[in-house]
């Protein structure tokens, strides 16, 4: 099958559909994009599955050739891309022809860039899924990041009309970030004050933050919990060891874990967590179970309302 | 047993507050009626020790919802002996070469290693949680005298199918990975493997015995030194 060939993979470019579910019974963790917007996204102005495979390009640095007519777009963090050396406007589709060179280099705004293909990358999914998570060796083509001379299959689907996402309607990377906490699991092990402390402090992302967790530090926070039994741990959830200093579990996250939590960030904003750079301050707003379902309600209701602009 | 939230599209049930064969069971009775009653409604499910991670697709159902649902499936539980699982019995070569926390063990637990590696192999252990790295189970609970806490400084590359104890838990690593449990042996046998039929030869429920056996028959069973 024709597709793309990687002529530089970038520091860490995986290929994603929307996570690996079912699988937790074997220790499998869930992968998937650490920006479902943007993936969302990506997906959706290609007229795509919504769990179509794309490419999840970390910090930048990617160079791919095409071998097929088709169409593409670029999604997530503001990055310099080209086309042949040109400009290509991202959150807007556009085609590609054989022997084209499409880079994607470092991003200047947020982190993770998305690339989308018409059709998604045809990758034989692995339990279910094709989301690679390294260190599980899973997914993806070999269960890796992108190598140089890999090869990306997909079908050429070339798109008669090319469509746009309004730039009001786009992530603003830059913006402050609060993360919404539905409060649960060992909350009740927190105390008043330190619940207030957590819930009113800031905190900076360390250089210690991957797709497994971010750490972050700040104000110490402590639990009365001494000792407990490893239990399952959900996406999002903020995991306090002994240190004090939180981790939010993203979507490599081990399955299972022993540390007391106080509660989980909502999907949508570990979204936008995962566009920031060590260094950059989050603080976190409590929010309950009730307010929570209604913005995702609210969310998936704007993205099917939201019309892309033919362009 | 209680209900807890844990995210936004997350309910953890608690079971009880420690572990025993008893609310494994009941956990194992509560993931089947579950999925019986609550279907595509579930995404995934995660037992483990004393509790179960029940996770929902929020656009086919809300919290209240599944929070009813949830006790609807708690409420009639159909706990099956205990001792029902599969018993499985995994081969391992017990030995210093093999299981170098052997003697730290044994100095531990004031007995000899002999006595390290016949107590390991005395009682049937139950996977009570699968999780950290695929493949790899909790198996509860290892004799007080064999007990011992984890290394202060984990190892950075523990090898595929060792045989090692944190605390009053055992398991068999199914892959390289760094680990701090207490190596004392070697199990030739796969734990994890996609070529296999099943994937892992165990699951939450199933009880396990070790089986020692000699340098050769390790190599002969696949083993790697």
């Amino acid at each position: 099958m024709s597709g793309f060939s990687v002529r530089q993979p970038g520091l860490l470019s995986l290929l994603h559909d929307r996570g690996r579910y079912g699988a937790h019974k074997l220790g499998l963790t869930t992968g998937g994009p650490l920006d479902f917007i943007a993936f969302d996204w990506a997906n959706r102005l290609l007229g795509n599955d919504a769990n179509a495979t794309c490419l999840e390009v970390s910090f930048g640095g990617l160079a791919l050739q095409a071998e097929l007519d088709t169409s593409f777009v670029i999604t997530g963090a503001t990055a310099p891309c080209k086309l042949n050396g040109n400009p290509v406007e991202q959150w807007c589709s556009a085609s590609i022809k054989t022997g084209d060179l499409l880079e994607i280099g470092f991003a200047s705004c947020g982190t993770r860039v998305y690339l989308a293909v018409s059709g998604g990358f045809d990758i034989a999914p692995s339990f279910g899924s094709s989301s690679t998570v390294l260190r599980e060796k899973i997914g993806g083509l070999t269960g890796d990041k992108l190598q140089a001379g890999d090869h990306l299959p997909c079908t050429a689907r070339r798109l008669s009309q090319a469509y746009c996402l309004p730039e009001a309607e786009r992530p603003d990377y830059a913006a402050e970030v609060s993360l919404r906490v539905v409060p649960g699991y060992q909350q009740a092990a927190f105390n008043a004050t330190q619940q207030w402390r957590f819930f009113n402090s800031e905190y900076r992302l360390t250089d210690r933050c991957d797709r497994m967790g971010f750490r972050l530090e700040g104000e110490n926070v402590h639990s009365d919990i001494v000792g407990m039994l490893s239990e399952g741990i959900c996406h999002g959830a903020i995991q306090i060891p002994a240190d004090g200093q939180p981790i939010v579990l993203m979507n490599d996250r081990q399955t299972i874990g022993g540390y007391p939590k106080i509660g989980s960030v909502i999907p949508l904003d570990t979204s936008r967590l995962a566009q920031l750079s060590p260094g950059a301050g989050v603080c976190f707003e409590a929010i309950g179970i009730e307010q929570a379902h209604s913005i995702h309600t609210l969310a998936r209701a704007r993205f099917q309302r939201s019309q892309p602009q033919p362009c | 047993m209680r209900i807890e939230i844990a995210g936004q599209n997350a309910f953890i049930v608690y079971f009880a507050e420690q572990t025993s064969a008893a609310v494994s069971a009941q956990i194992q009775a509560a993931v089947d009626n579950i999925l019986a009653s609550m279907g595509e409604t579930i995404i995934d499910l995660v037992p483990s020790y004393a509790s179960l991670l029940v996770l929902f697709d929020l656009d086919r159902s809300d919290p209240f919802k599944v929070r009813q649902l949830l006790r609807a499936a708690l409420s009639n539980l159909d706990v099956v002996d205990a001792s029902a699982g599969n018993l499985v019995t995994l081969p391992v070569y017990y030995s210093l070469e093999s299981g170098p926390d052997l003697e730290l063990v044994a100095e531990r637990g004031g007995i000899n290693v002999e006595a390290v590696i016949e107590i390991h192999q005395q009682q049937e252990y139950r996977v009570y949680a699968i999780g950290f790295a695929p493949g790899f189970a909790y198996l509860g609970e290892v004799d007080e005298r064999i007990a011992a806490p984890r290394l202060s400084t984990p190892r950075q590359k523990v090898p595929r199918g060792a045989v090692a104890i944190a605390d009053r838990q055992t398991a068999v690593y199914p892959a390289v990975s760094p680990g701090g449990w207490n190596l004392i042996g070697l199990c030739p046998q796969r734990m994890f493997d996609l070529a296999a039929d099943p994937i892992m030869p165990v699951k939450v429920g199933d009880r396990i015995r070790f089986s020692a056996i000699d340098r050769e028959q390790f190599l002969a069973q696949g083993g790697e030194l």
